[in-house]
Parts: C-alpha cells; structure tokens; sequence
C-alpha cells in the first residue's frame, strides 16, 4: 500500500468520525432524557477520538479540522445529515455504526491490509460495538414502541436510506471486499427493521447523483453551514494555539 | 402501623441527634426529622438541578471549540455533569421522592438552581474562566459536603468532587494557554474573568446575617462553614492563582491583610444576585425554556421505550 492511498484512506474515515462527533455534539443539553446526554456525548467522544488518531496520521489534527474548505472534506454525505428529530439521529447511527463496525472489523483482522489503520480499528472495533448496540436497542424501542415513535422511526429510516449506498464505494488504500461488506451491512440492517417492525426502505440507495459524492468533497447544503460554526474561532485567530 | 407516641418520638430524636453527634451517617432506613429529610431533598434537588442546567452554557461552546483536543475536554466535562445530575438524582431518591417529581419541579420553578448558570457565555475564554472559577468555588462548596451527615449526599459529593477537580485543573489551564497566547487571546481571558469573578463570589450564597438554612444546617452537619466563612476560603485561594496566570481580578479593593491573614475584598453586588435568583438573571428565562423544551420534545421517545418495555416485559427504568 502507497503512503498516498494509506492517506487517503485515514482521511476518510478520519472525516467520517469528526463530522458525526460533532452532529452529535449539538445533541449536548438537548436530549430526551438525562441518560442519553451521556450515552450522545460518550459516542460523540469516541467518534473524535478516532478521528483524531486517523487525522494525526495525514498531518496536524487542527489543520485538517479547522482550515480546509467544504470541498476538501471526504465524509460521506450520511454523517453530515443533521441531526432531525431523536428517529433521525438514531436511524443515521444505525446506518453508519454498522457500517463502521464491519469496516473495523475486517481492517483489524486484515493484518497488513488494513496498514496503519490496523491498530486503530483494532481498538475503535470495541467502541463502536458498543455505539451499533446503542443504535439498535433504540431503534427496537422506537419502530416497536407507540404509533408516533413507529412513524418517526420509519420516516427516519426511509428519509436516510438513499445516503447509505455511499457507504460502500470504495475507499483508495483500504483491501476491502466492499461487495460482501455491503451485502452483510445490508443483511444486519435488514434484520434489525425488520425486528423493530419496521418496513425495509426500497428506495435507490445512492443515485448518479450522489455515488461517492462526499468521498470526492461533494457535500449537502447543510455542511457548509456545520463547518462556519465549527471553524470560526479558529479562523479568526490565525496561528493562535489553545 | 401504630402511631408514634410522643415518647418514642422522643426517643427517635435522641438516637437521630446522638448519631449527628458522634458523626456518624445518617442512613435511608434510618429514622430521621421530617425538616432534615425536607432540607435534604431540597439541596439535593437543587444541587442536581444545577448540574442540568449547568452544561448549557459550556455545551453553547462544544460546536465551537478552537481545537478538537479542547472540544474532547468540554465534551468530556459535559458529560460528567449530566452524570453528576443522576447521581443526585438518585440521592434524592433515597429520601422518598423521584427523578420525575423533581424534575417537575424545576421546569415549573418551584426548585432553583445555582443562579450563576444565569449568566450567558460570550466568547471561548469563557469555558475556561467557568472552569477556574465557577467549579472552583463549587469545590470549595462541596468538598465539605464529603463529610456531610447523610450518608448517600456525602458519598455521591465523594465521587462528583474528584472529577470536578479534574475539570477545574482544566479550566485554568485554558485560560493560562489565553493569557500567555495572543494579545487578543489574552485580552478575551481577562475578560472573562472580569464577568464571572462577582457572580462566582455570589455561589456561596447571601451572606451569614441572611442565610435562612444555614444554622440549621450546621447544626445538623449538613453544611460544615458558613457562606462567608467558604467565601473568604475561595478568595484565598483564587488571588494567587490569579497572580500566576497573569490576569487581574475586577475588584479596587482586593488587598492582603496581615492582621487577619486573609485578603479583604470590596462589597458585593447583593441586589444583583437576589434579583438573579427572583428569575431576572441574563439567562433565566433561556435556561428554563430549553430544559422545558428537551423534555418536552423527548416526551414521545420515553413513551415510546415504556411502551416498549411494557410490551416485551421489561423493567422501565
């Protein structure tokens, strides 16, 4: 594996995790009840940890975080989603947490290839365990809990379905059999509406449109917004540290 | 159950006063008087309340944060606080009331919370200059609390202090990476600090001629010092500390008196803090509304897992 694709690789995963933290950073005073100001923030911590330990790979955290431009992001498009009601956040987790677990997975068991990323996703693996669990026990609750969190949860679901075939292209540097990753993601996440008796979108997963947008800086309008706040202090103190 | 005659009544107290004597803990089983259960429940309540409310004005800063190691730290301190919340909460608990009853309470205004979350953060250095001051003086306020009479209070303040000395570290570290940063950085810390130093004094409440609780209190080793006594305590401290991280304190007559080996310090601003705690405060209205409005809004997601629970047969929390 090049240095360059190795780069490549931690910057996208890198991206997912800061964008994501931060979503879940506004959930902060907010949440519907005291035990998920923790449970948000706890996730919200891991997620910046790992994108901390991925970005310190390519260069400066703090460089890459807070002085590139919208189009030199490479997050998928699913983690820049806002927040939406508590059914958006919670079907946008379940997405991406499996997602990111069985990514992590075969990249900590890949042995060389999984390169520098081997040792990271080999501690994040138990995190975002942790996190997919999360995710999936509030979506059980939600899809099979009262006709009103049945119908959010189901909105939700279907409203973020077609940002998850992004999740699947391939990312340059990473040896990865993104066909069967997609297919087991597919399958889990099949299973877990399915069980919060929740019916499966059947929507397109990813248009022309949007296949691999984010991963080529192709942002939604949202994000633009999400980085002035995130980046002004910053910027307004050139080379000032903290 | 038999009614209590005024003898074992009699009796009752004299074990209850006994125990506070000998300091030893008061316990949820133990009988103890209606008024020290009430004081309890109402500090608690209180002290829980000001946890919650207590990470809105630093969450206002989580999404702002100038490098994703200071982000990490405050994300972490916010965290902590709704932790502390729930510790309280379940202390409270211990004295016959619920979370739910409690919190009720504070969305309808019949509980308070610390006044100083009325006060609005404007720039970053404020996250910092709550760190030092603000959970500076809670410490001051509640490592005598470690002791406190009430066996669970003083148990929850155990755990709840070691991290809020951990955040307090923190805090003045931020704020000396300002003061000794840019001119601009050093400017925005003192200002801060110029903001928060009198409503941080303000923390250990009116002073002793008008505390209504605290001789009661102290009596029942709830309370250890007096409001002034802890006041006095915190300035002690904070004037030096002030020295090393190069910043001043808003106040003309701050000086060292050799005579009573204290600083002596100019006269607070006591219309200020009552009307603050009347609800006029900067922020009181905001506070409030926001924490109305999370309850509000999650209404249907903690419906949702009752209804949840209740269908496969789980235990609701």
């Amino acid at each position: 594996m090049t240095a360059t694709a190795s780069s490549a690789a931690a910057l996208a995963l890198g991206d997912d995790a800061l964008v994501l933290s931060h979503r879940l950073g506004e959930w902060a005073g907010h949440a519907p009840v005291l035990e998920e100001e923790v449970a948000l923030a706890n996730i919200a911590l891991d997620l910046l940890g790992q994108a901390r330990v991925l970005l310190s790979l390519v260069g400066d955290e703090d460089e890459l975080a807070y002085l590139r431009e919208e189009r030199a992001f490479r997050n998928v498009q699913l983690v820049e989603q806002p927040n939406g009601d508590f059914a958006h956040t919670i079907a946008r987790q379940l997405y991406f947490s499996t997602y990111q677990r069985m990514l992590y997975g075969r990249l900590a068991t890949a042995g060389d290839g999984g390169g520098e990323l081997t040792g990271l996703a080999a501690k994040a693996v138990k995190e975002v365990a942790y996190h997919q669990d999360h995710a999936e026990q509030w979506t059980l609750r939600l899809g099979d809990g009262t006709a009103e969190s049945h119908e959010r949860m189901q909105r939700a679901c279907t409203a973020l379905w077609r940002f998850t075939g992004e999740l699947f292209q391939p990312v340059a540097g990473l040896d990865v059999d993104w066909q069967e990753l997609e297919s087991d993601w597919l399958a889990s996440v099949t299973g877990v509406l399915e069980r919060a008796t929740l019916t499966v979108p059947d929507g397109p997963r990813s248009g022309a449109w949007a296949a691999g947008a984010g991963r080529q800086g192709l942002h939604t309008e949202s994000f633009g917004r999400m980085l002035a706040e995130m980046q002004h202090l910053h910027r307004s103190h050139p080379g000032a540290s903290w | 159950m038999t009614a209590v005659t005024a003898d074992t009544q009699e009796a009752y107290e004299a074990v209850f006063d006994a125990a506070v004597a000998a300091d030893e803990r008061i316990e949820p089983r133990d009988w103890m008087p209606d008024a020290y259960r009430a004081t309890l429940v109402r500090q608690i309540a209180q002290h829980a309340h000001s946890e919650i409310i207590g990470m809105q004005p630093e969450a206002n800063w989580i999404t702002r944060a100038p490098s994703l190691r200071r982000k990490a730290i405050l994300m972490a301190k916010v965290q902590d606080e709704a932790g502390h919340g729930l510790y309280l909460y379940s202390a409270a608990e211990t004295l016959g009331t619920s979370r739910d009853e409690l919190l009720d309470k504070l969305h309808t205004g019949r509980q308070k919370y610390s006044s100083i979350f009325n006060y609005p953060t404007l720039t970053w250095a404020d996250v910092g200059a709550i760190g030092w001051l603000v959970d500076g003086a809670a410490i001051t306020n509640q490592v005598p609390l470690c002791r406190c009479s009430y066996g669970p209070y003083a148990r929850a303040m155990v755990r709840i202090c070691k991290e809020e000395s951990f955040h307090q570290r923190q805090g003045y570290e931020s704020l000396l990476a300002l003061s000794r940063g840019t001119p601009e950085q050093h400017a925005m810390a003192q200002d801060a600090v110029n903001r928060w130093w009198w409503p941080s004094l303000m923390m250990f409440g009116p002073p002793d001629d008008e505390s209504s609780h605290s001789a009661q209190s102290m009596a029942w080793k709830i309370k250890r010092h007096s409001n002034d006594e802890l006041r006095q305590r915190f300035v002690d401290i904070c004037v030096p500390q002030a020295e090393t991280l190069g910043l001043t304190l808003p106040d003309p007559d701050l000086r060292w008196n050799e005579e009573r080996g204290h600083y002596d310090f100019g006269p607070i601003d006591w219309t200020e803090f009552w009307d603050v705690l009347k609800g006029n405060g900067p922020c009181n209205e905001q506070r409030i509304t926001q924490r109305r409005r999370a309850h509000e809004e999650g209404a249907w997601v903690r419906e949702a897992a009752a209804a949840y629970a209740a269908k496969h047969g789980e235990a609701t929390a």
